[in-house]
């Protein structure tokens, strides 16, 4: 890949034992010798059990996280390089922006655009300047009708979206949702994809989507499987889905479309190609079988 | 049934005292009270007595709330005033004696004038301050007025971010409360029966979760504040600027003008209306 925006070389990482002594006693490893490229502009889901290494790695990108060894490489600048310093440090975390799990857990003031103003005014920018980021931002995510509310009052959907907005004040160049969806009931969960794919497509915003639900992992560009710290699998939806029993190897759980495809071919429904994804097209294509055999084929 | 906790005292409102800058508005309270304080003569009572009836009723704050509001104060005002009229020696022949109980003037009125004095700060500091401003803005007036104390390397920004953080959280945390307090109770805990001490001990399955879960907000909120590039104080701009306005003056000069006139009618009425 030619100039991706995100790089690891070599990336492993452990935790530190918590135990006091001369030397550091590193636990096992988290990530083992991960190497990716992420290009500018791409809608990327990165999918894994629990425990599999995914949070850790979104971490790493914006130095919540230390590499234990390996590079990683943001725009090209080496963000683990030793000369780094602080300002470096919040410029990438600025770069990189990202939205946590729990919505209630990552809104830190009592109104609504004082919460969205609290990055870039961390970034130190100027008064008018936030006013206006804030109202562009609050726009955006389509919550601007609630600007001068309490986070208490809103819903979990709602609420994400404002910690989102928060995100793209500060004009990232990337935003990391980790599992950003997956306290939410479905309605906030719809809210929140379509805010998602409308950031990285309308505004050019790199997205990286860390879940463990497969039709959301369906609306990204390239599919990101994690597994015990090493990458398995690395692909378009499609060529990741069809690897069905690979999945479920990995403790995954393909997406409800897939597997019913998949179960019919293994029956003897050769003609099923179980890489079509997009339920309408599917449906189509069974009713094309059903028709085909029940017309010209009795048995 | 916890949700219907009010945060702090205020009431939002349009009035004069509400659309007043904060920072001035704690000016003023400080102010006030040392002008109370000041209040000797009796002119220089009714002064202040007709002064705060002025600022209840521009703060169109409702009677009954100021009301409510004194009441938790009254037990001591009639405790403290109860010990002022027999414990204080007067000059003059005692009013009434029965045995070793004297009762003189001199401590009627004072007993008198103090319940005056407490029920003024109060009201007078509650119209102010606490009914007409929201505890947010509260936090910022009080930061951006003490952060010349910055200087002596107090942490006026930690503090205010603190409680700013315990605001936001309160109504997160009582809804947590109630979530776990539902929960014990479906698992048989009793929380309305017995005596204080019983009552006390069920509450310990409550707060234990609690705090547990409090600590991992904490950590995760940590996180999230870093990520947004928070790094304390240093080089930190703010959106909403606050700015005095015309009416922060017209209020100062009002103050002014009211301390003014306690000083004076202290100094020249002393003797008129003298009881």
């Amino acid at each position: 890949m030619e100039n991706p925006f995100i790089k690891l070389d070599d990336v492993s990482f452990s935790y530190e034992s918590g135990e006091e002594g001369p030397v550091t006693v590193l636990l096992p490893p988290i990530l083992k010798h991960i190497n990716l490229e992420i290009a500018k502009g791409s809608f990327t889901a990165i999918l894994g059990h629990n425990g599999s290494g995914k949070s850790t790695l979104a971490k790493l990108l914006n130095l919540i996280l230390f590499p234990t060894e390996g590079k990683i490489y943001i725009d090209g600048k080496n963000i683990t390089d030793e000369n780094m310093t602080e300002d470096d440090v919040y410029e990438i975390r600025r770069k990189i922006g990202m939205v946590f799990q729990n919505p209630d857990n990552q809104l830190v003031a009592t109104v609504v655009e004082e919460d969205v103003a609290f990055g870039p005014e961390n970034l130190g920018i100027k008064p008018e300047e936030i006013r206006k980021r804030v109202d562009e931002a609050l726009e955006t995510v389509g919550m601007s009708a609630f600007k001068k509310h309490s986070p208490h009052q809103l819903s979990g959907g709602q609420k994400q979206r404002v910690a989102i907005a928060g995100i793209i004040a500060m004009l990232p160049e990337c935003i990391v949702f980790d599992e950003s969806t997956a306290m939410l009931d479905p309605k906030g969960r719809k809210e929140v994809m379509d805010t998602i794919e409308r950031l990285n497509r309308e505004n050019g915003i790199t997205v990286l989507h860390i879940t463990h639900n497969m039709e959301e992992a369906f609306r990204a560009d390239r599919v990101i499987v994690i597994s015990d710290g090493v990458i398995s699998l690395d692909g378009t939806p499609q060529e990741v889905f069809s690897n069905v029993e690979k999945l479920r190897t990995v403790g995954l759980d393909v997406p409800q479309v897939t597997e019913l495809l998949y179960e019919l071919k293994s029956i003897g429904y050769d003609e099923i190609d179980y890489t079509e994804t997009d339920e309408l097209k599917c449906a189509k294509m069974l009713a094309e079988i059903i028709k085909r055999r029940g017309s010209g084929d009795p048995e | 049934m916890l949700k219907d906790i009010t945060l702090g005292q205020f009431f939002p409102g349009r009035s004069v005292l509400h659309r007043s800058d904060p920072r001035m508005k704690i000016i003023l309270t400080m102010l006030y009270i040392i002008v109370v304080f000041l209040s000797e003569s009796t002119v220089a009572y009714l002064v202040t007595v007709a002064f705060t009836l002025g600022l209840a009723i521009i703060s169109r704050i409702n009677v009954r709330v100021i009301l409510k509001g004194l009441k938790p104060l009254l037990f001591i005002m009639i405790f403290t005033a109860f010990f002022n009229i027999f414990w204080t020696k007067g000059e003059s022949e005692p009013l009434l004696q029965y045995g070793v109980i004297k009762i003189y003037k001199e401590g009627i009125i004072f007993a008198v004038k103090m319940i005056v004095r407490v029920a003024c700060v109060l009201t007078g500091s509650s119209v102010i301050l606490t009914y007409t401003t929201s505890p947010i803005a509260l936090t910022d007036g009080l930061e951006r007025l003490l952060s010349p104390l910055k200087k002596i390397k107090l942490p006026v920004h930690e503090f205010s971010m603190m409680m700013t953080i315990a605001l936001r959280f309160i109504p997160t945390l009582i809804e947590e409360t109630d979530k776990i307090m539902n929960a014990q109770k479906a698992r048989g805990a009793d929380f309305s029966s017995g005596g204080l001490i019983k009552r006390t001990k069920a509450l310990l399955p409550v707060l234990i979760p609690l705090f547990a879960s409090s600590f991992r907000r904490a950590g995760e909120l940590a996180t999230a504040m870093e990520c947004r590039c928070y790094r304390g104080d240093k080089g930190r701009t703010r959106m909403t600027q606050l700015k005095y306005k015309p009416v922060d003056f017209v209020l100062l000069t009002v103050m002014v003008i009211y301390g003014a006139g306690v000083i004076l009618s202290n100094i020249y009425l002393g003797q008129l209306l003298a009881i």
